[in-house]
């Protein structure tokens, strides 16, 4: 009874994950990259891409769908249906972030950033690689990796708020930036979402590995 | 949840071959319990033995216990007319006897003893109705059971079975010769058989365990590899083995 074409299509479903995961890590780190080098056409370019990662996201969810109607996935194949489903709506959420940033840059336009952006790339680029090493679990079902990587969140979030601290004080002292100033605190804001994002993925990966639904990011607020 | 049937280091051997190898679980009372595996790992064998029907061929031979209420029904000496009354049986494809509708199900009822036209009809009705038959056939009781569709003959094998007031019923496949609408109509009766009798149903359709119980055990080569919630057996199960069983990956 085992059932080849079945679990050819759950391993194709996993590989378009993958593929949407990586179009989603490109869209975080170029967004980053088009803020800082004020390259505003790249920027909406970044915004016109992101159409493609919501399409992938109903065209897998549509053939998730289509499996546990067809094939009546159980244990660990119907907690990874159940997972990618979740998975791919951060995704597609984190996408949005990116596309936010990119929106942030266009809004900015030819002005000059108020300050350099030395932190805000740290962040992403730490968003980034917590995404990468997730979407790593998430093949390798490895429920404690997935763990470890919850834990960079709090990394994140220190950073934020290193951010945020850093232009409200500049706005206190030359309110003329508030706009610009609030347009970065966005931004980062945008970031921070992202590796939240990242650990919903994580905790999905946590219970296709384990079948144990555990909540992975409290919040210290 | 109390346990109505608890089997204890239960082997079981047709002849020289051993069928059954420590078998140790508990059926829960009330409840339904689903058996699955693949063909030839033993959850039939198994099911016959909750009431002794391999005693029927000569050469078997168990060890071990098979505590019905207290009562270890493998003693020697035990009355397995009583026991099979108390513990009743569906096989795989319906057997109705060739005799009207009425003398299928009075049958068992006459059997143990009861004589009065009136307890008998009354009895025939209530085990009709449990069956969810009744509507379908009380205006042709009396026509030959052999008239009636797969899926009739099926409920009607169950009204048989009911209609002696068992206190556990045995089900081996007993939806496997049926359609979809007749197995449906199977799996809801079975969900109302629970509120009086503890059910043991063995299948080859998974999603028809995954519908019907409360308790799955998966049985491979005569052992007993997991037995727990049929929704964490089906969700999430333990045992390697059993999540490729039900996953497709073997079997």
């Amino acid at each position: 009874m085992t059932r080849e074409a079945y679990h050819k299509a759950l391993k194709e479903l996993q590989d378009e994950v993958l593929k949407m995961s990586a179009l989603v890590g490109t869209a975080i780190k170029e967004s980053m990259e088009a803020l800082k080098a004020r390259d505003v056409e790249k920027s909406r370019r970044i915004v016109k891409n992101d159409m493609q990662i919501n399409r992938m996201r109903f065209d897998i969810e549509e053939k998730c769908i289509r499996l546990i109607a067809t094939q009546q996935p159980m244990a660990v194949d119907l907690r990874v249906l159940a997972s990618i489903i979740n998975v791919i709506t951060d995704l597609e959420r984190i996408g949005d972030h990116a596309e936010g940033i990119a929106k942030i840059s266009v809004s900015i336009g030819d002005e000059p950033l108020v300050k350099p952006l030395i932190d805000m790339p740290v962040m992403a680029g730490k968003a980034l690689s917590m995404l990468q090493r997730c979407m790593a679990a998430f093949v390798a079902r490895d429920a404690e990796a997935a763990k470890k990587i919850c834990n960079e969140d709090d990394e994140v979030d220190l950073l934020y708020d290193t951010i945020y601290n850093e232009l409200v004080l500049l706005m206190v002292q030359d309110p003329k930036i508030i706009k610009d100033a609030t347009y970065l605190i966005w931004a980062a804001h945008n970031i921070e979402r992202m590796a939240d994002r990242v650990t919903n993925i994580a905790e999905r990966v946590v219970y296709m590995a384990t079948g144990k639904m555990e909540e992975m990011n409290v919040s210290k607020y | 949840m109390t346990d109505k049937i608890k089997i204890k280091d239960l082997n079981f051997h047709y002849g020289a071959k051993q069928a059954l190898k420590n078998i140790n679980l508990s059926v829960k009372e009330k409840e339904i319990t689903a058996l699955i595996g693949p063909s030839g790992c033993g959850k039939t064998t198994f099911l016959r033995c909750l009431n002794r029907m391999h005693d029927l061929y000569p050469g078997n031979r168990y060890e071990g216990e098979i505590i019905i209420d207290g009562k270890n029904i493998l003693e020697k000496g035990l009355d397995l007319i009583k026991l099979r009354s108390r513990v009743g049986m569906v096989f795989q494809k319906p057997t109705p006897f060739p005799m009207s509708m009425f003398e299928n199900v009075a049958f068992g009822v006459k059997l143990m003893g009861i004589r009065k036209k009136k307890e008998i009809s009354e009895r025939v009705e209530k085990a009709l109705r449990d069956s969810a038959l009744w509507d379908e056939i009380k205006d042709r009781l009396n026509e030959p059971a052999l008239s009636l569709s797969g899926g009739q003959q099926q409920r009607l094998c169950i009204a048989r079975a009911v209609a002696v007031e068992p206190e556990v019923i045995l089900m081996d496949e007993p939806c496997s010769a049926l359609d979809p609408v007749a197995t449906a109509k199977i799996e809801d009766l079975m969900t109302d058989l629970k509120k009086y009798y503890t059910v043991v149903i063995v299948t080859h359709n998974m999603q028809q365990a995954a519908r019907v119980s409360e308790y799955t055990g998966f049985f491979m080569l005569g052992e007993v590899v997991e037995f727990d919630f049929t929704q964490k057996i089906f969700t999430a199960p333990a045992n390697k083995l059993t999540e490729d069983y039900i996953t497709g990956r073997f079997g």
